[in-house]
């Protein structure tokens, strides 16, 4: 691989184990701040225990993802330096602020953890929890900026092949800012409510302490309340991110749907396989009209084809399998978080709400909606191959040029596997042999006493 | 150009605090390790843990603020110090990886585990190593090339007298602010026994580290001229003063009185030498490529940088105060018994 391949390879992989990460880091915090609201509010040592246990798998979760943070910040400017040159004082505004949101949760989460029995009132300490989740959702927000800019580049002139006349907020707040922070934050909460479902799910399956059988149900019951609640969100945001990019980006969205020749009542095509040459697709499900739909509500919409665009410029056609890939996790997760919460509602199906089945469609919620998570970032940077920054620069001409760039790759992919096997195996240590009905009465004889 | 003034004192001020947070961070790190092998742990160990479990993460902050700060301000600078520093900048992302990951893992983890104690331990004394590398670099005579073909010349950093004497410095200056702080924690705990092994570091460290401060300085004049000239000439009186607040910390130290001040002696100890490296480097940022007046960030985004800058620290300021005042100057805490 040269250099440049090479250095889209070790970005790619530095992503998709911060985006796990990083994911974890966005959604948790609300999760664990409900918890205990619930715990509160009820006087239910089990919630409150959720939260604890919670938090606590969450403090080496989030060491990972501060580190890996810290390696892409970094390595936007080693990988990149030709686009941090050129772009780098357009972006500033949103990177500097990250920084500071960034911040502020750390301290925050910091206090969170090593406070659960300093104050008086039990409120305070709940309260600690808000900096955290604004901390975590608002540094999601202005990352997303910059990645946004680089789709819908705003807020500058050219001029010899230099930015000039930056205005910094015009450039922070860009046309595809606001539909896909709140994507990647709807998305966030979504995927870390699935994940935490799913453990619960598996904690009832295996069933090794009878005791522990509450706890978990009512973890599972509010997980999945929560994942239906931001599961629709997700999908909201999804939806006005196709209308987006019909808008603004239309040679995405036309890839990402294989759609050649442009026309109204255009097909939405699901999976498939497709011939490059003569753009046959075969084995695939169209559904007529569709996508005109999603573009804009109306089926009579022309919906601009890859033709009308420089084969230089069409993004790789990977990307409709990214594509069908995320769309249908998100489906199985609504599917299965609608399922559960049907049985809840009707005292007839209630039997059903703990049966197995239940519990292996929750089990897979939280890998689904992880892999949605990857799948979708693959495919909103793949699709904006082959630029960097869409219309001014293009990937292959930002690439760093300095040696050494193999040792490097080599070397962060035998940190990031290492990262990865030692923060999963301490995850399930830590809670493989203590039962949470040992916390939770620890807890009870302790609230007993006061 | 006065943004370039201000946007260089902003971020040589949280590179000054990474400095001070990080060392004592790494060196705590060490010393954990040291004491485990020792077997004198029990000693130390728990009053280590009880200050670092809550802050390392903020520690570690401060970092990421001085290098986006950095792009943002400079954007020049990501272009030279990015093509040149992937090999170091990369191998001291591995190590700040290793440390951070397996601190939290050996910290926050169900039990402890000797090689992940060692892992940390000793990346953290890589780390400062490896940071050091690029202010070497800063000081020119290590790129080859020029505008598109820019590359590190490893064969001469490698022989280079200047280079190796900063990555010592930063080792032992390392192990000299860490053991400093934490002597004062260990008096504020009352805790005897580590206090006598943390004092007995401290005055161990400091000689060598000025016999070292020493040397930099006089590879320096091998290294860069200019700058070598400048600082002895015209900030001569900041070396004197940094000097003078070492004297005053190791005598409170050696007498066993005023921890809290002497720690504060060292940080203003570090500060002026800091600073004065730092003001008689100016205006290279990177010698002699990168010039804080000819490279410095539009006057649009530079405001929005000092507004935002402002607003965040109206917001960091208060939080950090809450944050010291739960972990390091709450008695109770400290002592170990909340």
């Amino acid at each position: 691989m040269d250099s440049v391949e090479l250095a889209r390879f070790l970005t790619a992989m530095t992503l998709a184990v911060h985006i796990i990460f990083a994911t974890i880091g966005v959604g948790v915090p609300l999760m664990f701040a409900i918890a205990e609201f619930l715990g509160i509010k009820k006087n239910d040592p089990h919630y409150i225990t959720l939260a604890k246990r919670w938090s606590k798998g969450y403090t080496i979760t989030v060491a990972v993802g501060v580190v890996t943070g810290t390696i892409i910040g970094l390595q936007l400017s080693l990988l990149w330096p030709t686009f941090m040159q050129m772009g780098g004082h357009v972006i500033a505004l949103p990177l500097f602020m990250e920084t500071f949101a960034f911040f502020f949760e750390a301290i925050f989460l910091s206090i969170y953890l090593y406070t659960w029995d300093r104050f008086k009132s039990k409120w305070t300490h709940f309260l600690i929890s808000i900096p955290v989740i604004i901390g975590g959702s608002f540094s999601a927000f202005f990352i997303t900026a910059v990645n946004s800019f680089m789709n819908t580049p705003a807020g500058f002139e050219m001029s010899k092949g230099k930015m000039i006349n930056v205005e910094p907020w015009v450039a922070m707040f860009n046309d595809s800012f606001f539909v896909r922070s709140f994507h990647v934050v709807a998305t966030a909460f979504m995927t870390m409510a699935f994940v935490l479902a799913a453990i619960a799910a598996f904690k009832l399956m295996k069933n090794k302490f009878k005791k522990d059988a509450e706890y978990h149900k009512k973890a599972l019951k509010l997980t999945m309340i929560l994942g239906i609640v931001f599961t629709l969100g997700s999908m909201l945001a999804g939806d006005l991110s196709a209308k987006f990019l019909h808008q603004e980006q239309p040679e995405k969205l036309a890839a990402y749907e294989w759609h050649f020749d442009t026309e109204s009542n255009a097909n939405l095509v699901l999976f498939g396989t497709l011939d490059e040459e003569t753009q046959e697709v075969s084995g695939a499900i169209k559904l007529p009209s569709i996508l005109s739909f999603l573009a804009d509500n109306n089926v009579n919409t022309e919906v601009k084809g890859l033709n009308d665009f420089p084969e230089e410029l069409h993004p790789p056609m990977i990307v409709h399998y990214y594509f069908d890939l995320m769309v249908s996790m998100g489906v199985f997760c609504l599917i299965i978080s609608a399922a559960f919460i049907l049985t809840l509602c009707f005292k007839k199906l209630r039997r059903f709400t703990y049966s197995k089945p239940m519990l292996y469609g929750a089990l897979l919620t939280g890998p689904a909606a992880m892999l949605a998570i990857e799948f979708g970032w693959f495919l909103t940077e793949q699709g904006r191959q082959p630029w960097i920054v869409r219309g001014y620069l293009k990937v292959a001409d930002a690439a760093t040029q300095a040696g050494g760039i193999t040792l490097v790759t080599v070397l962060f992919g035998i940190l990031y596997l290492i990262l990865i096997v030692t923060s999963s195996y301490v995850l399930l240590r830590m809670f493989k042999n203590k039962p949470a009905y040992k916390e939770f009465e620890e807890h009870s004889s302790e609230r007993g006493d006061a | 150009m006065v943004f370039a003034y201000i946007g260089i004192a902003v971020l040589w001020i949280f590179l000054f605090c990474y400095i001070i947070v990080a060392s004592i961070d790494f060196g705590a790190g060490f010393f954990t390790l040291h004491a485990k092998i020792t077997k004198q742990d029990k000693k130390i160990n728990h009053l280590i843990a009880r200050y670092l479990n809550p802050v390392w993460e903020v520690t570690n902050v401060f970092f990421v603020f001085f290098f986006v700060g950095m792009v943002g301000f400079f954007p020049d600078s990501a272009k030279y110090f990015g093509t040149v520093l992937l090999v170091p900048a990369s191998i001291a992302l591995v190590l700040l990886s290793i440390r951070g990951g397996f601190y939290a893992f050996e910290n926050y983890g169900p039990d402890t585990k000797l090689p992940w104690l060692a892992m940390y331990g000793l990346a953290g004394l890589f780390i400062p190593a490896a940071l050091a590398t690029t202010l070497t670099i800063s000081e020119g005579g290590y790129i080859t090339g020029s505008n598109n073909n820019l590359d590190l010349n490893w064969f001469e950093l490698l022989l280079s007298p200047y280079s190796w004497s900063v990555v010592f410095l930063a080792i032992i200056s390392v192990l000299y602010i860490s053991s400093g702080f934490l002597t004062y924690y260990a008096s504020k705990a009352n805790d005897k026994p580590a206090y006598s092994l943390l004092r007995y570091w401290f005055l161990f460290w400091g000689p060598p580290m000025i016999a070292i401060s020493l040397f930099v300085f006089l590879s320096l004049r091998i290294q860069n001229e200019t700058h070598f000239y400048t600082a002895v000439f015209d900030y001569w009186w900041m070396f004197v003063l940094s000097f003078i607040c070492f004297a005053g910390a190791m005598l409170l130290t050696l007498m066993k009185k005023w921890h809290g001040i002497a720690f504060i002696l060292v940080i203003l100890q570090m500060g002026f030498a800091f600073f004065g490296y730092g003001v008689s480097k100016l205006p290279y940022i990177l010698y002699p490529y990168i010039r804080i007046d000819e490279h410095v960030v539009n006057s649009s985004m530079a405001i929005a940088l000092i507004i935002a800058f402002i607003l965040g620290l109206l917001l960091l300021i208060p939080s950090l105060i809450l944050l010291l005042r739960l972990f390091v100057f709450d008695k109770e805490y400290v002592k170990g018994k909340k």
